[in-house]
């Protein structure tokens, strides 16, 4: 039986606390009207100097769109109004003001979202995880299975809290929800029948209900059988499994398009879903790596060998490769074709963000391909430890780089609001975790596996 | 590699009480053998096939490409559909013997050989394609990058169709290395157990002095997995390199980020019911049923359970994100509104027919373990799956941007026929492997008996596990 360790349950609630506050400094900093702006970048130009990179660089962008040469009135025309719009000099100088103010005041909401989700989806992740072992019969991995469970146990708070921002962010993520935008826009009309409120809404009900129902159920019939004679829980389970992985298949598409693909509304990919599905599983099988190392090293889990945490660093490595495969996927084939509609949203991501952008690259694939490619290596526990450290912080730039091109476009920093979030999100996740785990027995008794999985050897 | 203790729960997956050597002599038994008549019957069939197919690719090369159905619209239609679908069907093969190995999927070891035959045979013929659709053949070494007398003129490696041959040349240099490592203690085997001295003579050559010794072993299981390894990005790379000879391009339709994992999807989907094809009807006539079992039937039909649910959602998603995209030329593409009621409505519905409304009826756990219902199913899916390439290739390009140039695809009888003449060249190939070949890798089986056969699982059950 696990019990939060005292020192790191004051400490998930020191972080709590400091990230609540931080994230209120963050709301309540924003600039309230033009003027506030006006101020910031006087500051700004004062700190800068006159010589602002980004205004050399506006006209190389703008070049780039085939139609815009051609003069042409076309829906390429539309998104490449975005994609200036994204960008500091997009119109005269009132609108831009405007621009400006509404990016500011988005910050705190996409610092926020950043580190919710990140929590919320390496649950998520473990979650189909979890789902596939039971589904698939897997014999090596039923000693991880309360683990496993401990670490959805955030699933509940975390969709929760993600569900409320996007509902709230408003206009701030989704500018869809702007009548006054879409009024005036084509493309976004055309797209009313899935892009609107009361849709969107009730989309992501279906979604979180959904993901915590079958998390919800699967624990209890998991925990119902380690008291058993028989396997019903089990099987009960294992169908539960798989109708959740049909389920989660479809809707993990839908809340991608929904929660992200939308902050950009004129730019789509059809890779896009399964993309953030690589980053979401990874980052959960890296958790699980994590906590099975801390709760070995507590001495609590004597059936968890280092054959175990091979296997775990095997699937680290692996999906680490297979999230570069699709993101190389959907990057090259942009990059390629090189469309006016779909290249706006690597253009922004590169021209603003480009430390970032490939720096990710090295912390989610060259560093686990490296570190984890040796098999002893996988079995010692502070190097797995190193290689989940990377990888985590790699794939919260992922995501921050999913979020914040995308709604606060070049206005960005890492400052307060995104510390704050993310330690008050750590915080949460360290405390909900921790007293998930600590219910029950660490090991599934009387699972249909546990006795090949205990003598598991690689 | 594992433990040895198997749950009581998994079903065995070598049934009967087979020992070690009833294990050689069952795999022995075609190939020591003699071929009888139904066998001969269908290799005439298959070769005759094969000898018209080369007819019309002699005919093509000699007399050019104009004998085939395309136009100045449609560039690519039968060939290129072939070839996919060919690439496609051996990806199973590597499948079944890399990924599944790396998953440790002990009932993979009855199908694995016969899925890595296939897989050789597949690309064999796959690779005709990119040779005799060209318009000068007899130039296609210029794809490779040789210095040459033209001041050292070089290949542009921007093209998806040069990836193309890397990829699939490595992909068959790869997979026949694997698939022959894998032949060596079962070529050995045959050496030790025929009669005929001719034999003896090619299975000595063959099996290149394998005498098993410990130390052979380790390296033998050690080279497995490092070429398990490699296989599986390379199973997924190809694919996906393929898909890029689509999805690099402007054409609405082909260009699309999903295609290379829905590609590579579709391709094990493919691959498996061709797998379960060729099994099927194996397992009867080789006597295989204690190894080729219904379990392993089902499983298979899990794996394309899965694999077709993946294709399934990347339908919906192209169709979904064809109509949010509002770019009015997509209603045109192969999974749009346009397609389901234009000219071609019969291909966009026998793809959905064939591969999502069918293979979902293997959700029935009855059905999914009868045999005969099994290999209905597969065939489906193999025609589904080739009017997905079809209609990926064809219809997207029928109705293009401009409709000045809008045209229809009718195949010609040298189309038609240079296709029947790959699946006569496969079955030929298949049919010579099937009675000189050990067709189940039985020196892995040997290895799961104890764990995984029926009699000792009962064993088991009677004495305790310990």
């Amino acid at each position: 039986m696990y019990t939060l360790p005292t020192k790191l349950k004051l400490f998930s609630i020191i972080l709590m606390v400091l990230g609540l506050v931080g994230i209120i400094f963050g709301f309540l900093t924003t600039p309230k009207t033009i003027d506030d702006v006006r101020k910031i970048m006087a500051e700004q130009e004062s700190h800068h100097g006159e010589g602002h990179a980004v205004d050399g660089q506006d006209g190389a962008d703008t070049a780039n769109f085939v139609d815009e040469a051609r003069g042409e009135e076309g829906y390429s025309g539309a998104a490449m109004e975005h994609a200036t719009d994204l960008k500091a000099e997009g119109h005269g100088a009132a609108s831009h003001e405007e621009h400006v103010l509404h990016q500011l005041q988005t910050r705190p909401w996409s610092a926020t979202f950043v580190a919710a989700f990140f929590f919320m989806m390496i649950a998520l992740g473990v979650l189909v995880f979890y789902a596939i072992q039971f589904a698939s019969q897997a014999g090596w991995s039923p000693v991880l299975y309360r683990i496993m469970e401990g670490i959805t146990a955030y699933l509940l708070p975390g969709s929760v809290i993600v569900f409320l921002i996007v509902v709230f962010a408003g206009t701030h993520f989704y500018p869809w929800q702007d009548h006054e935008l879409v009024a005036g826009d084509k493309i976004l009309q055309d797209k009313s029948g899935y892009l609107n409120f009361p849709f969107f809404l009730i989309r992501g009900v279906i979604y979180i209900l959904g993901w915590n129902l079958y998390r919800y159920f699967s624990r209890r019939n998991s925990l119902a059988q380690a008291g058993a004679n028989n396997y019903d829980h089990y099987r009960k389970n294992f169908k539960a499994s798989v109708f959740f992985l049909i389920f989660f298949l479809v809707t993990e598409a839908t809340m991608s398009w929904d929660w992200f693909m939308s902050m950009t509304p004129h730019w789509y990919s059809t890779l896009f879903a399964w993309y953030i599905f690589a980053t979401m599983f990874v980052s959960g099988i890296t958790v699980i790596a994590l906590v099975t190392i801390h709760l070995k090293g507590l001495g609590l889990i004597p059936f968890v060998s280092d054959k175990h945490l091979h296997d775990l660093g095997k699937y680290i490595f692996a999906f680490s490769i297979f999230w570069t495969y699709l993101w190389f996927g959907q990057f090259m084939l942009i990059w390629y074709a090189n469309i006016p509609e779909e290249v706006t949203y690597f253009i922004i991501r590169i021209q603003e963000y480009q430390g970032l952008f490939f720096g990710m690259l090295i912390l989610n694939f060259v560093f686990p391909i490296l570190v984890l490619m040796n098999s002893d290596y996988k079995r010692i526990p502070w190097f797995v430890v190193i290689a989940a450290v990377f990888v985590l912080v790699g794939h919260y730039i992922d995501v921050f780089l999913l979020v914040m091109p995308s709604t606060v476009g070049h206005n960005w920093s890492f400052g307060i609001p995104e510390i704050a979030a993310l330690l008050f999100f750590m915080g949460l996740f360290i405390f909900v975790v921790g007293m998930g785990l600590g219910k029950v027995s660490l090991k599934p008794e009387n699972d249909p596996f546990i006795k090949e999985s205990e003598n598991y050897h690689f | 590699m594992s433990s040895h203790y198997e749950a009581p729960i998994r079903e065995p997956l070598v049934l009967g009480e087979k020992s070690y050597h009833d294990i050689s002599v069952d795999v022995g038994a075609p190939v020591l053998g003699k071929a009888n008549k139904s066998w001969w019957i269908v290799f005439t069939i298959a070769l005759v096939a094969f000898l018209w197919g080369l007819g019309c690719i002699i005919y093509t090369i000699s007399t050019g490409i104009g004998v085939w159905g395309l136009n100045k619209t449609v560039g690519w239609a039968w060939d290129i559909t072939n070839f996919v679908w060919w690439v496609g069907i051996g990806h199973a093969g590597t499948l079944i013997s890399a990924v599944l190995l790396l998953f440790r999927q002990k009932w993979r070891m009855a199908v694995n050989r016969s899925a890595e035959a296939m897989t050789i045979f597949a690309v064999v013929q796959a690779g005709l394609f990119p040779i005799i659709h060209m318009g000068r053949p007899w130039l296609a070494y210029w794809v490779l990058p040789i210095p040459n007398q033209f001041g050292s003129l070089w290949v542009n490696f921007n093209s998806p169709l040069l990836w193309d041959v890397f990829a699939i040349s490595t992909y068959l240099s790869i997979s026949l290395v694997f698939w022959w490592t894998g032949l060596l203690p079962d070529f050995a085997m045959i050496r030790d157990r025929t009669d005929s001295p001719f034999q003896k003579k090619i299975y000595g050559i063959l099996s290149f002095g394998w005498s098993g010794r410990v130390k052979d072993w380790q390296r033998f299981e050690e080279v497995s997995l490092v070429l398990a390894g490699l296989a599986t990005p390379l199973v997924l790379s190809v694919h996906t390199i393929v898909s890029f000879d689509f999805a690099t391009s402007v054409v609405p339709g082909w260009h699309s980020t999903i295609y290379p994992p829905y590609f590579v999807a579709g391709a094990i989907f493919s691959g498996f019911a061709m797998v379960q094809t060729l099994l099927i009807i194996m397992r009867k006539v080789s006597h295989l049923e204690s190894y080729i079992t219904v379990l392993h039937i089902e499983y298979m039909n899990k794996v394309i359970l899965l694999t077709g649910g993946i294709v399934t959602v990347a339908y919906a998603i192209e169709f979904f994100i064809g109509w949010y995209s509002g770019v009015p030329y997509e209603n045109y593409t192969y999974l749009s509104f346009g397609a389901a009621t234009g000219p071609y409505w019969w291909a966009f519905w026998a793809l959905i027919t064939c591969n999502f409304i069918v293979p979902l009826t293997l959700w029935v756990k009855a059905l999914r373990r009868n045999i005969m219902y099994t290999f209905f199913v597969a065939l489906i899916i193999n025609i589904g799956m080739w009017f997905e390439r079809f209609d990926i290739i064809v219809v997207n390009i029928t109705k293009d941007r401009l409709t000045s140039s809008w045209a229809m695809f009718q195949p010609t009888f040298v189309d038609i026929g240079t296709f029947m003449g790959t699946i006569g060249f496969f079955f030929v190939l298949f049919l010579l492997y099937a009675r000189t070949f050990p067709v189940i890798a039985q020196a892995e089986v040997k290895t799961i008996l104890k764990s995984s056969g029926e009699s000792f699982k009962r064993l088991r059950a009677e004495h305790g596990d310990d």
